[in-house]
């Protein structure tokens, strides 16, 4: 047997062995933002609304650490994360919401149904702080610190379980 | 070939049939309207074409109707047309979203084997070829 | 009743197929002559039986039993009766039954009509054509059922995705499996010959049509795959470099190069280790694409509910086949001799470099697919696209149409360069010149530059084997080769055209405005909500009209279907002999100033596009064609040999009369 001849079966028991374990891997999905540990972009939006205030960057600087929640009234999802965001507050987080491609009218009936959790609620119409943030769907959630750090990044709805998770990541922060 | 594609999200998931929920906003100024500049245009396309589409199944954000690819595209228009350069602006992304946004590897600690391979591969080529080929009628023999 | 028979065929098939397996594989010792012979009808039985089990698939979905667990998540009763036929393969399990049926047939037609190979040899490819057959039915029994039932019928399907409600589903799957099939057969072959040590011209004559069929089923596949992308997108993209395209790309470089050393093998008796290795090669591609497309490794960013149990399958069955082969390969790879010996400027030489680079580029792309899937082993990802694939394959695909030109003028064995020093000056001018042309007229980047240098050589380079020749005396088959490497200069001069002049315009546009892209100036004149069996779209009117040219009416739609409820966009195209024009409707743009409602349009002319797709329909008749020639060949040899036994004299005359044997 020539040694040569046992290359290709190297690189396919090569292969096999990276398949298999990658079967064996939970199927990643999300695509993390690279903007953990970094500053909060600079950015301001205005209001979703009328009656409450839009956001910027300015508003997460100074007191507690906050959480940014991306949202839409569109999105199915954020129905689902609505009673724990609504726990949130009144574990005494604030929360500014960026509602995002939404309309002042679908923004005041989602509210009116689910509950408002949010300080503030700017719109953003194009994606702007999306990609600024590096948020690749609705709904994603941010733990700000008071310096104006991004802290942590959840992705996805948030749970019943992620609460208490997401008010250690907010302590952590302080 | 998208068949495919479209056939693996029926082999995957034959039950859910997803009402996308999309807003109905209208698109950001610059997903749908060409620069007026050709030349910039031109650059504005190239780049689109290398950048991925973060809500689709692998596809350029120069294919794709998500919102969210034309509100890259609205990006990619938007500053080029302030001034920045096509590299400028795809390092804006891969600062907030990683190698992942990009088409275009680069030589990376992540992605150095993609570049050294190919060179290896050449090496190869090379070799067997001069082996079988090289000596003119001589005794080889074709060993890969 | 349907659903029982047909699973109980594919139970009986089964076992027919361990049947030929064991068989099979008593004929490689001597004895047992009784069992031995069972393994050609087992095949061919087999054949009948799943064949029967997909047309009672096909019955069910035709009548849309709700019953059965696949109809009702896959059809629904108001689709369209074609898309529910098509609608057979267009999920995981229906692919699948047709997969095992086209194999069984191939099988069927193997054991069937192949008497040429020595015995032993012919046992043991077919005792392997049963494993891998047995393989794929356990697949499909235990673990992807196509007609389970459910406990209580459902009241309707859920439909069909829309995208796939084209008559591009009805033909680019099916072919593309045919391909894949096919090539099971070649490596079947490759295994049977090995295993009894019978790597010869016989044996590379048997697998030859088979290797040929297989690369004419995919290359019309791939063909029709990209053509359908491109019109059912709406983006006028023809390839994207996406994994899923990738795994059907791979077969077919591996296909092409082993349908090359299968020819130097049949005619020349050399290559030998070469051809197994391909042959291998070729089925491990399209074991690797049907794993990479159903296990879900490769999909990223969908949330797929992903099954690991069908990608262990599918891995396990691959370890067994390729790396059970591979094994087989290693050990007896060293007693098989390389074959007759040739020199570097030979027809062989020009065939080993040319299987070399097809290699390489198979390698690049291989790389670029799985990288990603690598990394994401270590929780880092990336993406691999055009950017890469594009230069790092031009790399080797460049020398590869180099010597694709020259090479078929060479003779075999040994040949002077100096003999075609005439047609190989020329056709570098070729190339100079119209890089110096093109580039004289504007600035293009440098690979469509190059593609289209390369696609005017190779396209006179092409017809050259057929200069101060009788035309009506030329072989089938060589007109095969030269009409095959002919489609591929017209492909590369499609593909580079629309890369470096295609013009875009995107722009809203209200009812009665008008748009100017190249030389066309698009006039929207209304745009009317319209209704389809399962659908409602927006239809756009648009003019087109070229320079003073006649107006000519499209009408693209955005389409909703409601069953899955999903959006398509059906593009519009004008096609003229000099290429193509495309045109999107996209969603509502707010008003014009007059407040009218303004909508989006996309429109693209794009020189000569339509050259890639006949580029591609061309290689595939070349394909036919060479199948067709060697079969003549074949038929005529087997009528002398027949009259030899009758009259030996003249036999021995005609033998003579068909000896020199094209072999490209």
């Amino acid at each position: 047997m020539r040694p040569v001849y046992l290359i290709p079966l190297a690189l396919f028991l090569f292969f096999a062995g990276v398949a298999g374990y990658q079967l064996t891997q939970p199927k990643q999905v999300n695509i993390p933002s690279q903007m953990i540990e970094r500053e909060l972009p600079e950015f301001s939006l205005e209001p979703a609304l009328e009656g409450m205030p839009g956001a910027s960057r300015a508003d997460f600087i100074g007191g507690k650490p906050k959480l940014l929640n991306i949202w839409a009234s569109w999105c199915v999802p954020c129905i689902a994360e609505a009673p724990h965001l609504e726990r949130l507050k009144q574990e005494g987080v604030e929360i500014i919401g960026v509602a995002v491609r939404d309309r002042p009218e679908a923004v005041e009936g989602f509210l009116a149904r689910y509950g408002n959790p949010y300080s503030r609620i700017g719109a953003d119409d194009i994606s702007e702080l999306m990609l600024e943030i590096g948020a690749s769907g609705v709904p994603e959630t941010y733990v700000i610190d008071a310096e104006g750090n991004i802290r942590y990044q959840h992705i996805g709805d948030i749970r019943e379980n992620h609460v208490e998770m997401l008010l250690e990541k907010l302590e952590e922060a302080a | 070939m998208r068949v495919i594609i479209a056939f693996l999200a029926l082999i995957a998931a034959p039950l859910a049939s997803p009402t996308l929920a999309q807003s109905s906003m209208p698109p950001a100024p610059y997903a749908y309207t060409q620069l007026d500049d050709p030349v910039l245009e031109a650059e504005a396309t190239a780049l689109m074409e290398t950048l991925r589409c973060l809500k689709c199944q692998s596809q350029s954000i120069a294919d794709s109707d998500a919102p969210m690819a034309g509100d890259m595209r609205h990006q990619v228009r938007s500053r080029l047309l302030a001034g920045e350069s096509p590299d400028q602006v795809r390092d804006w992304l891969t600062q907030r979203y990683g190698d992942y946004v990009s088409y275009e590897p680069t030589v990376s600690a992540t992605t150095w084997p993609l570049f050294a391979i190919p060179v290896l591969l050449l090496l190869i080529v090379g070799a067997v070829l001069l082996r079988r080929l090289g000596r003119r009628s001589s005794d080889s023999e074709m060993g890969a | 009743m349907i659903a029982e028979l047909g699973h109980a065929a594919l139970w009986l098939a089964t076992a027919l197929a361990v049947l030929q397996m064991v068989a099979g594989g008593l004929g490689l010792r001597a004895g047992n002559e009784a069992i031995v012979a069972l393994a050609r009808p087992a095949a061919v039985v087999q054949a009948f039986l799943a064949t029967l089990s997909f047309l009672l698939l096909l019955y069910a979905f035709a009548i849309t039993d709700l019953s059965i667990k696949l109809v009702a998540t896959n059809s629904h009763s108001m689709k369209p009766f074609i898309y529910k036929l098509t609608g057979t393969w267009g999920n995981h399990e229906g692919s699948m039954l047709l997969w095992v049926a086209v194999l069984a047939i191939s099988g069927g037609l193997l054991a069937g009509l192949e008497r040429r190979l020595p015995e032993k040899t012919m046992s043991a490819t077919l005792s392997v054509q049963g494993f891998v057959a047995l393989g794929f039915y356990s697949f499909l029994l235990l673990s992807s059922n196509p007609f389970e039932r459910l406990p209580v019928p459902a009241g309707e399907g859920s439909g069909l995705n829309p995208l796939l409600q084209d008559i591009g589903l009805a033909i680019h799957p099916p072919t593309l499996y045919i391909g894949y099939v096919g090539l099971s057969v070649a490596f079947s072959l490759c295994m049977g010959a090995l295993i009894t040590r019978q790597v010869t011209p016989d044996f590379a004559k048997v697998m030859r049509p088979w290797v040929l069929g297989a690369w004419v089923f995919l290359t019309f596949g791939i063909t029709a795959g990209s053509y359908w992308a491109y019109y059912e997108l709406g983006w006028g993209g023809w390839w994207f470099w996406d994994p899923v395209e990738n795994a059907s790309l791979m077969p077919w470089l591996a296909a092409t190069a082993l349908l090359h050393s299968v020819s130097v093998l049949a005619a020349r008796d050399a290559l030998r280790t070469w051809t197994i290795m391909l042959g291998v090669l070729a089925f491990s591609m399209s074991m690797l694409g049907t794993f990479l497309v159903r296990s879900g490794v490769i999909t990223s960013v969908h949330a797929f509910a992903v099954d690991p149990e069908r990608g262990s399958f599918i891995l396990a069955l691959l370890g067994l086949y390729i790396g059970g082969a591979l094994v087989i390969f290693a050990m007896r790879a060293g007693y098989i001799s390389e074959g007759k010996r040739f020199s570097a400027t030979s027809r062989e030489g020009a065939l080993v470099f040319n299987n070399v680079m097809l290699s390489a580029i198979l390698a690049i792309v291989l790389l670029g697919t799985l990288y990603p899937v690598f990394t994401e082993a270590f929780d880092v990802r990336v993406s691999v696209g055009p950017p890469y694939f594009n230069p790092a394959g031009a790399i080797f695909a460049i020398p590869m149409f180099m010597v694709m030109a020259v090479g078929p003028l060479l003779r075999w064995k040994d040949d002077k360069p100096a003999r075609i020093q005439f047609e190989t000056a020329m056709l570098a001018a070729i190339v100079i010149a119209v890089i110096a042309l093109v580039a004289f007229f504007g600035s293009y980047d440098i690979l469509p530059l190059l593609g289209l240098a390369f696609a005017a050589a190779l396209g006179v380079a092409s017809l050259l084997p057929l200069r101060g020749r009788k035309l009506s005396r030329v072989p089938t088959a060589t007109w095969g080769m030269v009409m095959a490497h002919f489609g591929v200069a017209v492909a590369l001069f499609g593909m580079a055209s629309e890369s470096a002049f295609t013009s875009e315009r995107l722009a809203a546009v209200s009812p009665g405005g008008q748009e100017q892209v190249a030389d066309w100036t698009i006039e929207l004149q209304s745009v009317d909500p319209i209704a389809g069996p399962n659908w409602t779209a927006v239809e756009a009117r648009i003019i087109a009209t070229r320079g003073d040219g006649e107006g000519v009416l499209l009408t693209p739609q955005a389409r909703n279907f409601w069953a899955p409820s999903q959006a398509t966009s059906e593009s519009a195209l004008l096609t003229t002999w000099d290429g193509q024009l495309y045109a999107v409707i996209g969603d509502q743009a707010g008003v014009d100033a007059n407040g009218n409602q303004r909508w989006q349009l996309r429109v693209w002319w794009k020189p000569f596009v339509t050259f890639i797709w006949y580029g591609g329909l061309l290689i595939a008749f070349g394909g036919v064609l060479s199948i067709v020639g060697r079969l003549q060949v074949d038929l005529k040899r087997r009528s002398v040999t027949r009259r030899g036994n009758e009259r030996r004299e003249d036999a021995a005359a005609l033998a003579g009369e068909t000896a020199p044997e094209p072999a490209e």
